[in-house]
Parts: structure tokens; sequence; C-alpha cells
């Protein structure tokens, strides 16, 4: 397969500091491993928690508080709240990730382009990837959702679009300094094909800080995804997305305050466990770097 | 002098160019907007001939060949002329002059109460002791893994509908300014706070700050005169991504809380299909990207004086 990236060793002398002196994760990083598990299982496998419908309406029930027969209350169509988030967190996660999934790909083959193609591809690449991170990320995406259309679809593009020029220059950084490489000029020297020597050297080895940076991203993604919702530009009502939830929830504050606090509560939680377990695997990148 | 010149030169094409790329790419965008941008005009349920349709066409350009609209559109842009609104039927130069203070208004009081919250918190966790700076950081996690969305709605929830302290939509007062300022405010404080701290407290582990303390200096003016002025040039370098985030962040601010504003009139513009107000809100957020780029490099001067030498050389 490809060349192996700088070999494992232990932790220098004299640079440990807390979170270095130990192999084992922290507690916060368990934890967030173990909430963010449970909200992939209840993605993939809405029924184990929720055993009612997300979507059936029951106008006696309308807005219930939260207690024994609805944990997190009902809303104005007497819908269980709780089984809205349950089943709802599969589109909340999926625009995340997919969107992330999708910027990545983009990245790599706009960063690729611009650090194997000549001076005036790089040059014409970069310059466009510095206009549109000129743009505010949020109005990048309103443009995309422009072409593409409201909807789950659309809002997942449209992130993927707001992220992919950040990670392209990520990609073109990385892989001008692994074109450099004595791996690379090795196998230039062996007569390997170019499209082999890109597809076998180059681009693993250029995946490695792009993904460290995804996995970072990737909370922000979720985010997005779900303020677009919020925003009406993405899953539409019936769908329990959480964001659109929020918005439903918005006209009932007054008298229904738990509508919007509790899918709002899951976003939070899940955006952090993602953003904890993002962090570890950067420090985890970056002390191997520096190892 | 000449390489003053040429500096300036070199700065202000490179602040063109981004202008000019970034209403090209709005240019190019609203051409690959699907359907028929006439029936943005005049709505989807109105009945229009063939006459009328061609005339509208005429009145907004759209009937000449593409190369020349573009020309015409950037050479509008340069005179300031961002066309007609399809909606508002009104220029947009207008609208977006109109909209622009109550936005910039947010804009400014949530910038100022973001740093003086950073400051604060990074210099008064800077100390010995552990625990502040890890209460702090755990905070800091939490508020920027928070939606400003939800934030703005929780804070709603709590300060209007359950105290009523504050009101819950623009009132016309400064009162009603207070939420949505710490909805922006917030987020952005988080960021700020994680950047400086890590500078601060590289800055405390450097020689000058042991020569400060060898002067007899106080620990607060060391802090303050000495240290945060090494930790406040790593937050600047971020402005970029904070003009950004201010405008996002506006978007979804004025929608929580109703509040007109360039937010609002860009979520409008992006559902009605008002083209020329959306390539009005990008040249518009591109020229305040570039702005604010250039304030901030002198900023980046006034904080630091080893920047200041044209010669390059850094004194440690």
């Amino acid at each position: 397969m490809s060349v192996s990236p700088a070999p494992r060793t232990g932790p220098p002398a004299g640079r440990a500091t807390e979170a270095r002196t130990t192999r084992r994760p922290p507690v916060s990083v368990l934890l967030a491993a173990a909430a963010l598990s449970l909200v992939l299982l209840a993605a993939l496998v809405p029924g184990l928690f929720a055993h009612t419908s997300a979507t059936d309406t029951d106008p006696l029930q309308a807005l219930r508080p939260p207690g024994s027969g609805h944990w997190f209350g009902t809303d104005e169509l007497g819908r269980d709240v709780f089984a809205r988030i349950v089943h709802g967190t599969r589109y909340s996660l999926a625009i995340g990730a997919a969107a992330t999934g999708a910027g990545v790909a983009i990245a790599v083959l706009w960063g690729l382009a611009a650090a194997l193609s000549g001076r005036l591809g790089d040059t014409l690449l970069m310059r466009a990837a510095d206009v549109l991170l000129a743009l505010p990320g949020l109005l990048l995406a309103l443009l995309v959702v422009l072409i593409t259309g409201k909807g789950v679809a659309g809002a997942t593009i449209a992130v993927a679009f707001g992220t992919a020029p950040g990670f392209a220059r990520v990609v073109r950084a990385q892989a001008l300094v692994v074109r450099r490489s004595g791996y690379v000029e090795a196998a230039v020297g062996l007569g390997v094909q170019r499209p082999l020597i890109i597809l076998r050297h180059v681009l693993p080895n250029t995946l490695g800080p792009l993904l460290v940076l995804a996995t970072v991203t990737l909370g922000a993604s979720i985010s997005t995804g779900a303020a677009l919702s919020y925003l009406g530009l993405g899953a539409q009502p019936p769908t329990p997305e959480w964001g659109a939830m929020l918005t439903e929830g918005q006209g009932f504050l007054q008298q229904a305050w738990w509508i919007a606090l509790f899918p709002g509560l899951l976003l939070v939680g899940t955006v952090l466990a993602v953003t904890v377990l993002g962090r570890y695997a950067q420090n985890r990148a970056e002390w191997r770097a520096a190892s | 002098m000449r390489p003053v010149v040429r500096q300036v030169a070199v700065r202000l094409g490179g602040a063109l160019l981004v202008v000019w790329g970034a209403a090209s790419c709005a240019f190019l965008v609203l051409q690959l907007v699907p359907g028929d941008p006439v029936r943005a005009v005049v709505g989807a349920n109105a009945l229009v001939d063939a006459g009328q349709r061609e005339e509208i066409r005429h009145h907004y350009g759209l009937d000449r060949p593409l190369p020349v609209q573009y020309v015409t559109y950037l050479g509008h842009l340069l005179t300031g002329d961002l066309g007609d609104s399809y909606q508002l039927q009104q220029p947009v130069s207008g609208v977006l002059a109109q909209q622009l203070r109550p936005t910039a208004e947010l804009a400014l009081y949530a910038t100022l109460l973001a740093v003086l919250l950073a400051v604060v918190v990074t210099v008064a966790t800077s100390g010995r002791a552990r625990w502040p700076r890890r209460l702090s950081a755990v905070v800091e996690l939490v508020v920027v893994s928070t939606p400003s969305f939800w934030l703005g709605i929780m804070l709603l929830t709590l300060f209007s509908f359950r105290l009523g302290w504050l009101p819950v939509s623009d009132s016309g007062d400064v009162r009603s300014l207070v939420l949505p300022v710490i909805t922006l405010a917030l987020p952005i404080a988080a960021v700020l706070t994680q950047v400086m701290r890590e500078g601060l407290l590289d800055a405390l582990r450097s020689p000058f700050v042991l020569t400060a303390r060898a002067r007899g200096l106080t620990e607060p003016a060391v802090r303050s005169r000495h240290a945060l002025r090494h930790a406040a040039l790593p937050a600047l370098t971020l402005a970029g991504w904070f003009t950004g985030t201010l405008l996002s962040g506006a978007v979804v601010v004025e929608n929580v809380f109703a509040r007109s504003g360039i937010g609002r009139v860009t979520l409008q513009a992006v559902t009605s299909r008002d083209l020329p107000l959306v390539q009005g809100v990008v040249a518009l957020s591109a020229v305040v990207f570039v702005a604010v780029g250039t304030v901030v490099e002198l900023l980046c001067l006034a904080v630091d004086p080893r920047l200041r030498g044209a010669t390059g050389v850094k004194a440690a």
C-alpha cells in the first residue's frame, strides 16, 4: 500500500503535559464518545428509544407540558416532542455528516488540482478559494440554496460548499509538501506513472490533516445545517429535523417553552460531543506530528 | 518611499480583486438559478402575456447577451449602482443603505461586548491557579457548541416571556438591543477567549515578561500592558473570520428577534429569488470584508511595533 507516515514513538520527554502523559483518553472524551454513540444509535434505530410516531397528531394531547406520559411534552398538534427529537436525529446528523463528506471530496479534487497543475492553474484555483472565503459562510450556503432549491439535499450541498474552500487550501498545502518528499521522488525515479503516484502516494498522505480538520469542522457543519433548516431552507415540516422543530417551537414560546428547549439541548449536546472528540483527534495528530 | 507606495498598490489591487471576484461569483451563481426571473418579479401566480414578459425582461436588461449583461453589471457596480430590486421595486443600493444602520449598530455593540468579555475573562483566568482556566475552558466549549438561533430563542423565553424584563421584538428603544447583542457576542467572545488565552500564556513565558517583572512592575501591569498586547495579535488575525461570523450571525439573529437589517433582507432576497438584491448583499459583504482586513492590518501595526520596520528584521 502507501508509504506510512512518521513512525509512532512514545512521547518525547519534557513535552508531556496533562493530557499527554497518559495513553488513556480523558473522561470528557469517553463521555463524548458514549453520548455520540447513543445519538448515532437513535439515528440508526429510532424505534429503540421512541415507541410513538413522530408525525401522528392528537389534538386532545396538544401543548401538554413534560410529564410521565410525554417526557418532553407535546407540541401544538399533540405530537410527542421526545419521539420527534429521536426520529429527527438522523436528519440533523445526516446533513452535517454528508455535507462534511462532500466538502472533503470537493476539496480533495480542488486542492490536488491546484497543487499538481501549473502555476496559472494553481493561482486561479486558490484565488477562487480566497474569494469564497471572503464571503460569510452562511451567505455562501444561501447562494448555493438559491441554485439547488430548499430541502434536505439542497441544505447538505450548501453546507458542503461552505466548508470546501477552507479544506481545499489545506489539501493544496499538504500536497505541495508531499510532492517534494523523498518517496514521491523515488517513485518518479522508478518510472511510476503519474496518475498512479497521485493515487497511491500523494492522495493518502494528503488526507491525514484534512480528515482531522474535517472532524473538528463536523460540529459546525451540523450546526449550520440545523441553522438552514431553522431559516426554512433545509428540512421542511413535518420532517422532525431539530432546526425545523425550533422554528415551529418559536411560535409557542409563551405557552410551551418545551417545544423549543429540548431539540436545541440535543443539538448542543451532539455538537459538543463531536467537538470534544474532534479536538482530541486534533491534539493526538499534533502530538504524533511533534514526536 | 517607493516600497511603501508599492505595498499600498499591491494591497489595493488585492482588495479590488477580491471584490471583483465576489461580484463575478454572484453573477455566475445567479445565472445558474433555475426558473424564469420574470416569475420572481411578478410573483408565481400572476398572469402575464408574452408581450409584458418581454417588456419586463427588457426593463431589467435580461434580454441582452450574457457577456453584455456582465460588463454592464460590473460598470454599474463601479458607480455604486446595484440595479433595482425585483420585489421591493426600488434601487438595491437604497434598500441596503437603509438596512445597514440597524445591522451596523448590532454588529458594533456585539463586537464591543465580545472583545470586552474576552479580555476580562482572559486576564482574570491567566493567574497561577488552574481551576478558573479549566472552568472557563468548559464554558467556552459549551458556548461555542451552542447554535446562536437556539441561544437567542432561549434568552427570549427566559428574559422576555418568563421574566418579562426585556421586550419580545424590536420596539425601537435600547432595551430591545440587549438580547440580540448578547446572542451575537457570546459565541464570538468564546472563540476570542480561547485564542487570546493561548497567546497570553505563551507571552507570560517569554523573556520580556521576566524583564518587566524584574523591573518591579506589578502583576496586573505586566499582564495588561505587556502580555495582553502579545495575546491580541493572533486574535486580530482572526478578523476575517470575525467579520464573516458577524454577518452570518446577523442573518440568524435578526430573524430570531424579528429585527430589520441586512441579515433579514438577505434571507428575504434568497427566499423570494430577488436576484439583484442578492448580488448587492454579496458585493456589500465583500467590500466590508476587504475594508475590515485593511483596518486590522493597520491595527496590527499599532499593536506590534516590530511589524513597522520595512526591513523585515524581527527583534525577539
